[in-house]
């Protein structure tokens, strides 16, 4: 399984990369959703982003949206990984076509259990 | 830091005899580290220290909390997911397509910590079921479990433990720092102390009861005390769910197991014997 991190906060692309990395992900990173987008366009295969909401020149909400828009990864995951916790921004992720929504500060076994929901982990991992 | 054999001996021989959970010998790092904060808030040394207190007394709260230390354990929304699946996908059409003019189905959520699997259950039929009553009993030994379980208030660190998106907003609100559970989805689960060991809980019989992860600290002669009086509420053609590391194989056997996905759901053998 390969994850794409994208967080313009390289702490936070490096916490996310590591316990992705610790449950069998091969990783890589974006600052923004521009340079996501242009990684998948590149022809690169991921089965998971993670996506921060807040972010420069396009954020995650945009980023989503464009996924969701250009309908050539069917097989990509969307979970935002955000701050942001208000139920009507968690809404607005959903209806833009996020599958999942983690909200920070989070465990590694939050993040696994948000991974077996989606089928990208099986449910040996969480022990 | 480390524990006595005396402080272990104590503290193992109060937890069996207040919960019959088994803490075998390897597990003092566990009683070390639930009880530290107990030893802290008493303003002691160590854990040696604080149970040579609790020797000196008569049986009082303090003795509760430490059973509560460790007997309470973590937990998570749809945990393990796949019994959920079962459950929406096999047990509650099963159970409708045998009593199809059923207009309500009982469940016992035994061992239920505070709360995360009788109110997964409940969000999950809601959503099947809408229509269908389902009364959710939820049992626990320890009361501050069961007070976390009524208030339905949880951590953003608690809800990000399983809970799908999609559910946190249907069946919550924010509520400060936490999130709020439904009154709608609260309204269905009556929580309710009780100890595995005394007889089962008078709301019986039950078409579905969830006993997960909770066998696996018991003995072989208690899990087998265990499923009998399980068995005795369990209303004929219910359905019993363990957890995943957990079996019916060779404690008791009356149960036969069906496979469904990637778990088991089990169930008395009609004749009593397999």
């Amino acid at each position: 399984m390969r994850a794409l991190v994208i967080d313009d906060s390289t702490t936070m692309r490096a916490i996310v990369s590591e316990m992705l990395g610790g449950l069998g992900f091969d990783t890589a990173q974006a600052g923004d959703g521009r340079e996501a987008l242009d990684l998948l366009e590149s022809g690169q295969r991921f089965d998971l982003a993670c996506v921060d909401w807040n972010m420069p020149v396009m954020d995650g909400l945009e980023f989503v949206a464009a996924v969701r828009a250009r309908r050539q990864w069917p097989y990509l995951t969307l979970m935002m990984v955000t701050t942001e916790g208000e139920r009507g921004q968690i809404v607005r992720a959903l209806a833009a076509g996020a599958h999942e929504y983690v909200i920070k500060p989070f465990t590694p076994d939050a993040l696994a259990s948000k991974l077996v929901l989606l089928g990208l982990l099986p449910v040996r991992e969480l022990r | 830091m480390s524990i006595s054999a005396g402080t272990f001996s104590f503290v193992a021989d109060l937890v069996r005899r207040c919960s019959a959970i088994e803490l075998t010998e390897g597990k003092e790092y566990l009683v070390e580290s639930r009880l530290l904060p107990l030893v802290r808030q008493a303003d002691l040394a160590g854990v040696d220290e604080y149970v040579d207190t609790l020797r000196r007394v008569p049986h009082c709260a303090e003795h509760d909390r430490v059973v509560d230390a460790l007997t309470t354990n973590e937990t998570s929304w749809f945990r393990d997911f796949s019994p959920f699946q079962a459950l929406t996908g096999h047990v509650v059409p099963t159970l409708l397509a045998r009593r199809p003019n059923a207009t309500s189905l009982r469940v016992w959520s035994a061992a239920c910590s505070s709360g995360q699997e009788p109110y997964s259950i409940a969000m999950a039929c809601q959503q099947v079921v809408p229509d269908l009553r389902v009364d959710i009993t939820a049992t626990d030994i320890s009361a501050e479990m069961l007070a976390r379980g009524r208030a339905g208030r949880y951590s953003q660190v608690e809800i990000n433990r399983g809970l799908p998106a999609g559910m946190l907003v249907e069946h919550f609100a924010r509520a400060g720092t936490q999130w709020a559970l439904s009154e709608q989805i609260r309204g269905r689960v009556t929580f309710s102390q009780h100890n595995l060991l005394d007889p089962p809980p008078s709301a019986g019989p039950f078409d579905i009861i969830f006993l997960r992860n909770v066998l696996i600290y018991f003995d072989l002669a208690t899990r087998a005390d265990v499923l009998r009086r399980v068995r005795s509420v369990l209303r004929p053609g219910g359905f019993l769910l363990l957890g995943a590391t957990e079996s019916t194989i060779g404690i008791e056997d009356t149960w036969e197991h069906l496979a469904i996905g990637r778990g088991f759901v089990y169930q008395v053998n009609p004749s009593g014997v397999l």
